[in-house]
């Protein structure tokens, strides 16, 4: 929804609830929402559901929601540069489903537009084609994907204008234009924010229409 | 002998030769990175990396580095002229829609049908899958970059893979530190021997069935 309110890191943390399906923006630390994660490490919500390419690092990202035992599942893509999650996953205590990365993308995507999933030939005879199932279609083996939404995202963006409009920062942009178009909530976590027309339209990224929240970092 | 290093650029080295002019190509992380380091003058490829960005620049000075400016290893990079930033779902969009003509993976095992397992080993390593699937998938070409043998002196080149499979059937070319093997319909042929070894300690070294021609080449 356009016209977002303004809202502190604290006040965004406070909208994560118990169970909550949590999208992260970032690739490694990159691109992420950190004043926001910081501050739900501080109010300590458990049991999250994280939609992540990957939980980033112990000490760095979202991947200190999973070292501080926040998080109880995740879909990602890769967990190698985070040792809590390794443990999680090894011990039992956290369920993680991987996704080949571009699928996992995809099927946020698909959320975010609607759709109902897709045919992909990515993971045919591997282990991805036994757990999801797959579809023939004109003579030809797809496996079935599944869209995946999220109850909120917490994303990073360059700037916003105060209509909600967004732009990204180089490789920091990521998965969170994807990410804001398929969860209820999305909060963006932005270095700027500047009158509505201050920016180019041809320049922006994502749409008004996508944010709910803005947190100024700092 | 080589020392780790040296034949981390022997395999790069040899594998820059597949390379063309004009080519878009995704190189996965390790050895693949070292390619553009040995690439002729006059052959200028366009880097994919999956983050979310297609044509970039080398590693910058120290002091120089933007955070956000990385590859898919977090390792720090530079823009050049032509470069295109994109979100995550584009940037699969391209690898799967088969917009790049290669990419070299690194690997834990490959087979003779050229299938490739660089994802798990189950119970003691998993640490996910990543883009390794989708590139599998989607590009016209997979190459793979692997050492000969593992640490422990298991040969990587088996006749079918043991390990949970990252695709199947997909690999094209295989470049070790002792051979360059191409995938047929007909079998895996041995085209190329590095100058520090000899076929007969390749065949001892490779537990896939080799098909060795009349011919077989040496890269150094």
């Amino acid at each position: 929804m356009a016209n977002p309110k303004i809202i502190t890191a604290e006040e965004a943390a406070a909208l994560v609830e118990e169970k909550c399906r949590l999208m992260c923006g970032a690739f490694l630390a990159v691109g992420s929402p950190k004043n926001i994660i910081d501050a739900l490490v501080k109010q300590g919500t458990k049991n999250l559901h994280l939609i992540a390419i990957a939980p980033d690092y112990d000490d760095k990202g979202m991947g200190k929601l999973v070292a501080s035992g926040q998080v109880t599942s995740m879909q990602i893509s890769w967990h190698g540069s985070n040792r809590a999650s390794q443990n999680g996953f090894n011990s039992g205590e956290i369920d993680i489903e991987f996704n080949p990365q571009g699928i996992l993308m995809e099927r946020i995507r698909a959320s975010g537009a609607g759709l109902g999933g897709f045919l992909s030939p990515v993971g045919l005879n591997t282990v991805i084609e036994e757990k999801r199932g797959t579809i023939e279609l004109d003579g030809k083996k797809w496996v079935l994907e599944r869209p995946i939404h999220g109850d909120i995202a917490i994303l990073r963006a360059k700037k916003a204008d105060k209509l909600g409009n967004l732009t990204f920062s180089k490789t920091a942009r990521n998965c969170n234009p994807v990410m804001a178009m398929a969860a209820k909530t999305v909060i963006v976590e932005v270095d700027e924010i500047v009158e509505t027309g201050e920016i180019d339209p041809e320049h922006v990224i994502s749409p008004s229409v996508f944010t709910d929240y803005l947190v100024l970092h700092k | 002998m080589l020392d780790k290093n040296q034949t981390q650029n022997l395999i790069a080295k040899r594998l820059a030769r597949e390379l063309h002019d004009g080519d878009v190509v995704n190189l996965g992380i390790g050895i693949p990175t070292l390619i553009p380091n040995h690439l002729p003058e006059d052959i200028h490829i366009i880097t994919h990396s999956e983050n979310g960005i297609v044509g970039f620049g080398e590693t910058p000075e120290p002091g120089k580095e933007d955070p956000d400016l990385t590859n898919a290893g977090a390792g720090f990079i530079t823009e050049i002229p032509g470069t295109a930033f994109v979100d995550s779902a584009l940037s699969f969009a391209i690898i799967r829609g088969g917009h790049l003509n290669l990419t070299v993976l690194g690997a834990l095992q490959v087979d003779q049908e050229g299938s490739i397992a660089n994802w798990m080993i189950p119970g003691k390593f998993v640490p996910g899958i990543g883009g390794a699937m989708d590139l599998c998938a989607g590009s016209p070409r997979v190459l793979a970059a692997t050492t000969h043998m593992d640490k422990h002196g298991n040969s990587k080149i088996l006749k079918k893979c043991t390990l949970p499979l990252t695709c199947s059937k997909c690999v094209s070319l295989i470049v070790t530190d002792m051979a360059v093997m191409e995938v047929t319909k007909t079998g895996l042929v041995l085209k190329e021997i590095s100058y520090w070894t000899n076929i007969e300690d390749v065949k001892k070294a490779t537990e896939a069935d080799l098909i060795i021609p009349e011919n077989v080449g040496t890269f150094e």
